[in-house]
Formats: structure tokens, C-alpha cells, sequence
């Protein structure tokens, strides 16, 4: 059995002992065969040294538990890990940052606390999973929707306090600003609940985010300043419907206006469903027609572009955009987005989808095999339905005959313009060159459209069973990390392997922030035992070593 | 002679009811197994569409097995053990705290030929 760094054996068995005494003998693992269930699935060091393990696990059932395993911690000195579901895969899974550091694994906690259809609200611990809350709410029928994230096993705190987000509206898809209201285990041990929850005969902790006072909410997420016990959401109350239409634009400087226009229609709310860039060339890891791809291939100019897509009757860039809401409501929408984007000669445009709610399980199978084949432009994510659709990236298929051992995401964000589209692509198909690594749809890689002020781009890079090749992605990652941060282009969320590096980039000041994030972290956490080194903050005695 | 009879139908009656134990035994097993395989498995691994565990099976066997893992009769208990303790491919491998040694258990019962 590994022992924490900095931790004797013997203080190190002291607290095994007492996490024993507070959480259960079975709920701690210590065996070399259970320790190794918390490494990261995966992981870019997959096989090597570096590769980032566990001394041990502690699995509490109850908040007074987690209080009992943070105090024997912070008194001998344990680094601790926090994991909720430990499905935070492609950034880390349930891997602490710090070698020998105890998972804290808090799985077990997975009770819905609170549902209020009245409210549109909930309340949870950190191991309820979107299926967790899908089923519950199916079973009692309630007419909510949650905001899911691609796959459907993540926690809502989890994924919440990572930063991840969904497909439903605008104000649901930023998962940590659809929350309200948390509660925290503080290194010390000590119990804290924000907003509304730190006025002990509230009623509204899951209404009314603030409180009085500054919000610090935002300290408890990609940080390490303690272990985040219940949350709320704020839910979406089941609409009467939901439309798409698609606009094609002919030209290639046409994405200027498009992006423009689109900002305008979202930014009044005319637009609340996420959109979809696409291309003559596809949308989301979409690949040219053979037709295309020679005329790609053969750096034909944007002209020739532009009478290629001209002559097979397609834009040469469009935008799916979806709208919920009352039926002849989102029609006029629908028909005033219609109007804007007119602006733009030579547009035009193409109904698409309208479903009338709650689906039937036949429709929800059809969504499901529309998403699959990529033939659909709505996916069950946006109708709040969780699935794990989404690992049939990588993993084998009809056009994946050879598997990956997972995936990590280059995932920067830029700017909400097409100029920054255009500029991006011209960066990032350079460097991929320079790189050797083949880019699908190359020149016109397309961001998503999760925040409604900012784009991500979503690169995929495969994890091998073989060390060398993910030597060289690590390589290439970190590479892209660097050209995207000279262009002003930092990442959104990263695996714990890229986080001091990616923290690097937000040097303002002489890395002002992260000099704040370390005095805090030494002033709330002095023995350094919350998950050292997430989001590259690590505690006083690290930094000094 | 009686007493025999009776006797002896008495070691058949507690003969049946330890049948019927075991019996009973195995089903809240399996059932048990369902409810693991329909918590933890069946969102990748069930039928229809979307089903990434499914889909990579189906070209894996090409027709040679099912694709899907409930109508396999090659499943012994320790492949099983193994493909959750261990995982393959993009599939990651499961920890304790989320199917525990006896829902294991059962699941591999419930998938065992």
C-alpha cells in the first residue's frame, strides 16, 4: 500500500484507522486491488509512472462522515481527493492530481434532497447522477427537464463544479450557472451553506442565489478550497414544443454576418435553443463529400469554393437554430430569425424539425438513431433525456474498426465572431500541420455553441494503450495549448495531466490570479489536504518544493 | 413403520424446501443481477439505437455472437468480473463504490450461461 507523500506510515494508519471508525471498515478500500479502481480510465500516462494514483479511498455516506474523514485529514496532514460520480472522463476521472493523495469518494452520497416542480428546482448530494434524476422525475411524473451533459452517468455537482455543460436553453446549459445554493465541508472541517442557505429559517436557498454579502460560490468550483456536499438546480419546466430551421449563407465572408446575426437573435432571446454550425464541408466532426475533398485537397481558392457549393446547391456556411416554447410562439420566432438573416444576400432556408411534448418512446427512439447517424439536428441531450450515446466516439463502430482507449479535449475557448472562426481555423490547421496530425474537416472546423457569449472549440484526441503515441498527443496538446494562448484562446477545463499548464497561460499581471488562488488557498486550507494541485493551486509547502 | 414414513417424508419435505432455498436463492440473485445490469449496463450495453456498447459488439462478432450481452451463453462469471474490474477499449472499469463485490456477484450470475 502506498503511503501519502509527506505522511508518516504510522500517521498514515492513524487515520486509516479513524476513517475506519467514522465511514465503516468496508467503506475504506486500502488494497492494492481496489486502490487501483481510482485510477484515471482515461489517462494520457495510461501505463507509465507518471500516471496518477490513489494510496487509498474513503467512501462517507453522510455529510457528518465527510466532516469526520476532512478533520482526520487535516489533522495528520492527509491529502484528500474529492470525487463525485468519478466519471469526469477525458478530464481526469477519479484520479486526484496528487499521487498517493485518499479519494474521497462520494458516490454513496446520492440522495435527491429536494424536488420542487412548482419551484422548477433541486437539491442534491454529489453522487446523484443525470440518470439518477431522469428516472426519479419519470417515475413521478413530474414535467421537468434537467440540462444533461453528453453522458448521462456524471454527477450534476460533479460536472457542475468542473464547469461542464449541456443543450437545452441558454440560462440550463452552463451547468454552474444553472445552481443555486451550495454546501460545503471546509478543509477544517467546518459546514458551510451559501446564498439563502446561510439564513438558518430560509426558504428559498434554491431561489435566490446571493444571499447578502460577496457570492463565493464560484471559489468551490476547479479549485480545491473543500468538498462541495449538496448543490441546487435551477430545472426547466417541460415547454409545449420545440422547432428547428436552418439557414445556409453562400459566401465565405458570409460567416461574419451569420455569427452576428445569430448573437443578436440569442442575446434578445428569440433564439433559446443551442445552436449548430455547419458547413458545406459537415457539421460537428462532419467529412467532405469525395467531390469536395479533391477540390480541398487541390487548395482551391474560396471562390472555387464558392461556386462548388453554389453548384451543389448548398451554403457554404449555415446555422441550425432551435427554439422552445409555445407552438405559434416559436413559429414567429422562427419566422423573425428568418427575417434577420435575410440581411445577408443570398441566404436562405430550410425548416427542420418541431416535436410537441412529452415525446413518446417511439419518438424518442427515433431522436436517439437520428443522433447516432448524425442525420438529425437535434440529439436527446436537448430534450433533457441522459444517455451515453456520446462514447460511440472512439469506441468501436461500422466506421471506427479499431477502438480508442478513450479521449482527452483540446478545448479552447474564442471569441463569439467569425472573424475568430476564420482566424482559428487558419492557426489551428497551421499547427496541426506543423504537428502531422490530420484535422477531419480541416479550414472549416466549426466551435460549439454550449455558452451563449463564447464559443468552444472541441478538438478530440484519442488515448492509446501505447505509450509512445500518447507521448506524442501530450506533445501535440500542450503544443496547442501554447499557439492558442499566444492568440489570446485559454482553455475552458482540462485533465489534471494539462492543468498546471493551461493555468500557466492566465499570467495577467504576473499570474495575478493564480498568485490570489494560492492566498486563498493557504489562508482556507494551510495543511494543504483539499485536492492539491487542481487547477494548478497547490498549497504552500508544494509550491515551495 | 410409521414413524419411519413419516420420518422419511419428513427428510424429503426438508430435502425439497433446501431445493427451493437454493432455488429461491439463485432467482433473487439473478433478479438482483437484472436490476445491476439494468442500472449500469443497459444504458451502453441494451437494445435500439445509441447503444456505443452494443454497436461495438455488433462489429466486433459480426453475427458469429449477440451483440447484446444478455443473449450471450459464453458470459462465464470471472469474463464478466473482468470486463467490469478491468474495462476495455472505451469502456472504463467500475469501482467499488458503484457495483460492489456482491452486485458483481450477481450480475454475474444474471449473465452466466
Amino acid at each position: 500500500m502506498a503511503v501519502p507523500p509527506g505522511v508518516s506510515a504510522q500517521d498514515f494508519d492513524r487515520a486509516l484507522s479513524e476513517f475506519e471508525n467514522a465511514v465503516g471498515e468496508q467503506w475504506v478500500f486500502t488494497s492494492d486491488e481496489d486502490v487501483d479502481l481510482y485510477r484515471d480510465a482515461y489517462s494520457i500516462y495510461k501505463g507509465e509512472p507518471e500516471d496518477r494514483t490513489a494510496s487509498a479511498a474513503v467512501a462517507p455516506y453522510t455529510v457528518e462522515e465527510v466532516q469526520a474523514v476532512v478533520r482526520t485529514a487535516n489533522r495528520y496532514r492527509i491529502p484528500i481527493y474529492p470525487i463525485s460520480t468519478g466519471k469526469n472522463l477525458g478530464y481526469g476521472g477519479s484520479a486526484p492530481n496528487l499521487s498517493g493523495s485518499v479519494v474521497l469518494d462520494l458516490k454513496r452520497m446520492n440522495r435527491i434532497l429536494e424536488i420542487s416542480e412548482r419551484n422548477a428546482s433541486v437539491l442534491v448530494e454529489p453522487g446523484v447522477s443525470y440518470f439518477d434524476l431522469y428516472r426519479y422525475i419519470q417515475e413521478r411524473g413530474l414535467k421537468l427537464w434537467i440540462d444533461v451533459p453528453d453522458p448521462g452517468w456524471g454527477s450534476l455537482i460533479g460536472n457542475a463544479v468542473d464547469h461542464g455543460g449541456g443543450y437545452t436553453q441558454p440560462q440550463f446549459r452552463n451547468h454552474f450557472d444553472a445552481h443555486c445554493g451550495m454546501e460545503v465541508v471546509l478543509p477544517d472541517g467546518d459546514l458551510l451553506r451559501t446564498g439563502m442557505g446561510a439564513l438558518p429559517s430560509s426558504e428559498s436557498w434554491q431561489q435566490y442565489k446571493f444571499g447578502v454579502g460577496p457570492w463565493i460560490d464560484g471559489l468551490f468550483s476547479q479549485s480545491n478550497y473543500g468538498v462541495v456536499t449538496k448543490m441546487g438546480f435551477w430545472l426547466m419546466p417541460e415547454p409545449d414544443a420545440y422547432l428547428t430551421g436552418t439557414v445556409h449563407v453562400p459566401r465565405h465572408d458570409d460567416l461574419i454576418p451569420l455569427i452576428d446575426t445569430l448573437n443578436f437573435l440569442e442575446n434578445t432571446g428569440v433564439v433559446n435553443g443551442m445552436p449548430q454550425l455547419g458547413s458545406m464541408v459537415g457539421g460537428f466532426a462532419g467529412r467532405p463529400e469525395a467531390a469536395l475533398q479533391e477540390l480541398l485537397e487541390s487548395g482551391a481558392s474560396t471562390t472555387e469554393l464558392e461556386e462548388y457549393a453554389a453548384s451543389a446547391g448548398k451554403g457554404y456556411w449555415n446555422c441550425t437554430v432551435k427554439f422552445y416554447g409555445p407552438e405559434k410562439a416559436i413559429a414567429a420566432n422562427w419566422e423573425y430569425a428568418q427575417e434577420k438573416f435575410a440581411a445577408i444576400p443570398g441566404a436562405t432556408f430550410e425548416a427542420g424539425e418541431s416535436f410537441k411534448f412529452p415525446l413518446s418512446e417511439k419518438q424518442i427512439e427515433e431522436i436517439t438513431r437520428g443522433q447516432v447517424t448524425g442525420t438529425s439536428a437535434s440529439g436527446l441531450p436537448e430534450f433533457g433525456v441522459p444517455s451515453l450515446a456520446m462514447f460511440s466516439i472512439g469506441a468501436r463502430s461500422t466506421t471506427n474498426p479499431y477502438p480508442t482507449a478513450g479521449h482527452i479535449w483540446f478545448s479552447p475557448i474564442i471569441p463569439r465572431t467569425g472573424e475568430a472562426i476564420l482566424e482559428a481555423n487558419r492557426v489551428f490547421a497551421e499547427t496541426a500541420g506543423d504537428l502531422g496530425l490530420t484535422v477531419a474537416a480541416g479550414g472549416f472546423s466549426l466551435p460549439t455553441t454550449y455558452w451563449n457569449r463564447s464559443f468552444i472549440y472541441l478538438f478530440g484526441f484519442p488515448i492509446s494503450e501505447t505509450p509512445e503515441d500518447n507521448r506524442r498527443t501530450r506533445e501535440a496538446f500542450e503544443r496547442l495549448v501554447r499557439v492558442a494562448a499566444e492568440h489570446g484562446w485559454g482553455e475552458y477545463r482540462t485533465a489534471p495531466a494539462f492543468q498546471d499548464m493551461v493555468v500557466d497561460a492566465y499570467s495577467f499581471n504576473d499570474h495575478a490570479l493564480k498568485r490570489f488562488n494560492e492566498r486563498l488557498k493557504d489562508a482556507i486550507d494551510p495543511n494543504g489536504i483539499v485536492a492539491a494541485g487542481r487547477y494548478g493551486i497547490w498549497p504552500s509547502h508544494m509550491r515551495e518544493a | 413403520m410409521v414413524s419411519k414414513t413419516v420420518l422419511l417424508s419428513a427428510v424429503f419435505a426438508l430435502a425439497a424446501a433446501g431445493w427451493a432455498s437454493a432455488a429461491n436463492a439463485q432467482d433473487a440473485l439473478e433478479q438482483r443481477g437484472k436490476e445491476v445490469f439494468d442500472y449500469w449496463c443497459e444504458a451502453c450495453h441494451g437494445d435500439g439505437p445509441g447503444k456505443p456498447g452494443t454497436a461495438a459488439l455488433e462489429v466486433l462478432y459480426n453475427g458469429e455472437k449477440p451483440a447484446l450481452i444478455e443473449q450471450r451463453d459464453d458470459l462465464f462469471p470471472d469474463l464478466t468480473r473482468a470486463f467490469v474490474r478491468d474495462g476495455v477499449s472505451v469502456m472504463p472499469f467500475f469501482r467499488k463504490t458503484e457495483i460492489s463485490d456482491s452486485d458483481l456477484d450477481a450480475l454475474a450470475a444474471y449473465l452466466a450461461p
